[in-house]
C-alpha cells in the first residue's frame, strides 16, 4: 500500500493539473465563441459572392473562361492539410491527419505534394515519404488575413503556372460544438458556376466595364473567400475540440481526486489502527 | 426604395432600405435608384453615398469591390468599407505617408513602383479625403 505522503503528493499534483485543464477549457470556450462569431460574420460575404458569380455566369453571353476553371489532365496533385498549431485538443489533429494519409495512399505516389497549414500537420508528416512544399503555421488560433492571402497567392500561382493540376483541401468542418466533420474538398480548379437557365435567371445585365474584366478581378477574391471559410471552420472546430478534451480531462481529474482521497483516508485509518494496536499490545506486555 | 446590403469579408456593414445610392464604379461614379436595370460592376476606391429610409445621407469609404443590382436589390461586396464617422484618421494618415514615401523611394532609386504600392496609396488617400470631406 502506498504511503500517506505519496498519496498526498499525488492528490496535490492531480489537483493542480485539474486547475490547468479547467483554465484551458474556459479559454478554449471563449475562443470558440469568437470563432463561431467569425463564421457568422464571414458567411454573408461568401454567400453573396456565390450569388454574384452565378448571376455573372448567367447574365453574360457565352462561356467565360478564367485560368482558375481550367480542367487539365492530372499529372500532379496538391493537398492542403489544415491542422492546428497547438495540441491538447483531443483527436482533432490525428483525425485529420489519418484521413489525409488515407487519401494520399489512395492517390498514390509520387505525384502528390503537400502544403500544411498548422504546425501539427507539418510535424507529423515531415518524416513521411511525401514532399511538403510549403508550410503556413503560427496562426495563434485565429484568422490572419495577410497570411491567408499569402497562402492563396501561393496556391493559385502554382495552379495557374501549371506546376500542379489540381488542389484539394482536407480540413475539419464545424457543424456544432459537439459535431465536426472531416472534409476532402477540391479547391482548384474551381467548379464552374451554373450558368444560364439552370440558375433560373436570364436577365440581360449591364457590365461595367466587361464581364471578362469583372471575372478577372472577382476570381482572386472568390478564391480567397473560399479559403477563409475553410479556415474559420477549422479554427472553430479546433477550439471546440480543445474545449471538450479539456472538459473531459477536468472531470477525469476530479474523479481521480475522489479516488485518491478515498485511498488517502483508508491508508490513514489503517495507520491509526496499526498504531493503536501497537500501543495496546505494548501496554499489555507491561502488565 | 430598394434593398441595399453592404458586406465585407469581416462583417455586414449595412443592410436596409435606401432611396438612392451612389457608388464609384470602374468607369466613374454611378447612381442607382429603385427599379434600376440589372448591373454588375467592379468598384474603385472612393465614396459610397446613399439616402436611407429616414432620408438621412450616409457616407462610407470603400477601397474596392463589386456591386450587383438586380430585381430592386443592390448587393455591394466591398473589400473594406467604413462609415465616415468610423474612419481612423490617424491610421489612415500614417498609412498614406508610408505609401507615398515608399513610392518616392522607389522613384528616387529609379525603380518602377508596383501596382500594389500605387493601389495602397490610392486607398489611403481615399480614406483621408473622405474623412476631410465629412468633418
Amino acid at each position: 500500500m502506498a504511503t500517506l505522503r505519496e498519496v498526498k503528493k499525488r492528490i496535490k499534483s492531480v489537483v493542480s493539473t485539474r486547475r490547468i485543464t479547467s483554465a484551458m477549457e474556459m479559454v478554449a470556450a471563449s475562443k470558440l465563441r469568437r470563432a463561431q462569431q467569425k463564421i457568422e460574420q464571414t458567411r454573408p460575404y461568401s454567400q453573396k459572392m456565390d450569388e454574384m458569380l452565378q448571376h455573372l455566369a448567367a447574365g453574360s453571353s457565352g462561356d467565360i473562361s478564367h485560368p482558375y476553371f481550367e480542367q487539365r489532365d492530372i499529372k500532379k496533385k496538391t493537398l492542403v492539410l489544415v491542422t492546428s498549431d497547438r495540441g491538447l485538443c483531443g483527436s482533432f489533429n490525428s483525425n485529420v491527419i489519418r484521413r489525409a494519409v488515407n487519401w494520399l495512399r489512395e492517390e498514390g505516389l509520387p505525384e502528390v505534394e503537400i502544403v500544411t497549414v498548422g504546425k501539427k500537420g507539418n510535424d507529423l508528416l515531415k518524416s513521411r515519404q511525401w514532399e511538403i512544399i510549403n508550410d503556413y503555421s503560427d496562426w495563434g488560433g485565429q484568422l490572419v488575413y495577410g497570411k491567408v492571402r499569402d497562402l492563396v497567392d501561393f496556391l493559385t500561382q502554382r495552379f495557374v503556372s501549371g506546376e500542379t493540376d489540381s488542389i484539394h483541401m482536407i480540413y475539419t468542418q464545424f457543424i456544432s460544438t459537439v459535431k465536426y466533420k472531416i472534409v476532402v474538398e477540391p479547391y482548384l480548379p474551381l467548379t464552374r458556376p451554373e450558368s444560364g437557365e439552370a440558375a433560373g435567371i436570364r436577365s440581360q445585365y449591364i457590365f461595367e466595364p466587361t464581364p471578362e474584366s469583372i471575372y478577372e478581378s472577382l476570381m482572386p477574391g472568390y478564391a480567397l473567400t473560399k479559403m477563409v471559410t475553410v479556415l474559420v471552420d477549422s479554427f472553430a472546430a479546433e477550439h471546440g475540440s480543445r474545449m471538450i478534451a479539456m472538459g473531459n480531462a477536468t472531470s477525469n481529474a476530479g474523479e481521480m481526486v475522489d479516488d485518491l482521497t478515498l485511498l488517502y483516508n483508508k491508508t490513514r485509518q489503517a495507520q491509526i489502527t496499526k498504531e493503536l494496536l501497537e500501543v495496546i499490545s505494548g501496554a499489555d506486555a507491561l502488565k | 426604395m430598394f434593398q441595399l446590403s453592404i458586406v465585407t469579408p469581416e462583417k455586414v456593414v449595412f443592410e436596409g432600405q435606401v432611396v438612392s445610392l451612389l457608388v464609384p464604379g470602374m468607369e466613374g461614379y454611378l447612381g442607382v435608384l429603385s427599379n434600376h436595370a440589372p448591373l454588375i460592376t467592379a468598384l474603385q476606391p472612393g465614396r459610397i453615398e446613399f439616402q436611407d429610409d429616414q432620408d438621412k445621407i450616409q457616407i462610407f469609404s470603400v477601397s474596392g469591390g463589386f456591386v450587383e443590382v438586380s430585381g430592386n436589390k443592390a448587393t455591394l461586396l466591398a473589400d473594406t468599407a467604413e462609415h465616415c464617422e468610423e474612419i481612423d484618421i490617424d491610421r489612415a494618415q500614417t498609412a498614406l505617408e508610408r505609401a507615398l514615401k515608399s513610392l518616392q523611394d522607389k522613384e528616387k532609386a529609379g525603380e518602377v513602383s508596383t501596382p500594389e504600392a500605387k493601389e495602397a496609396a490610392r486607398r489611403a488617400a481615399n480614406r483621408v479625403r473622405i474623412y476631410k470631406e465629412t468633418h
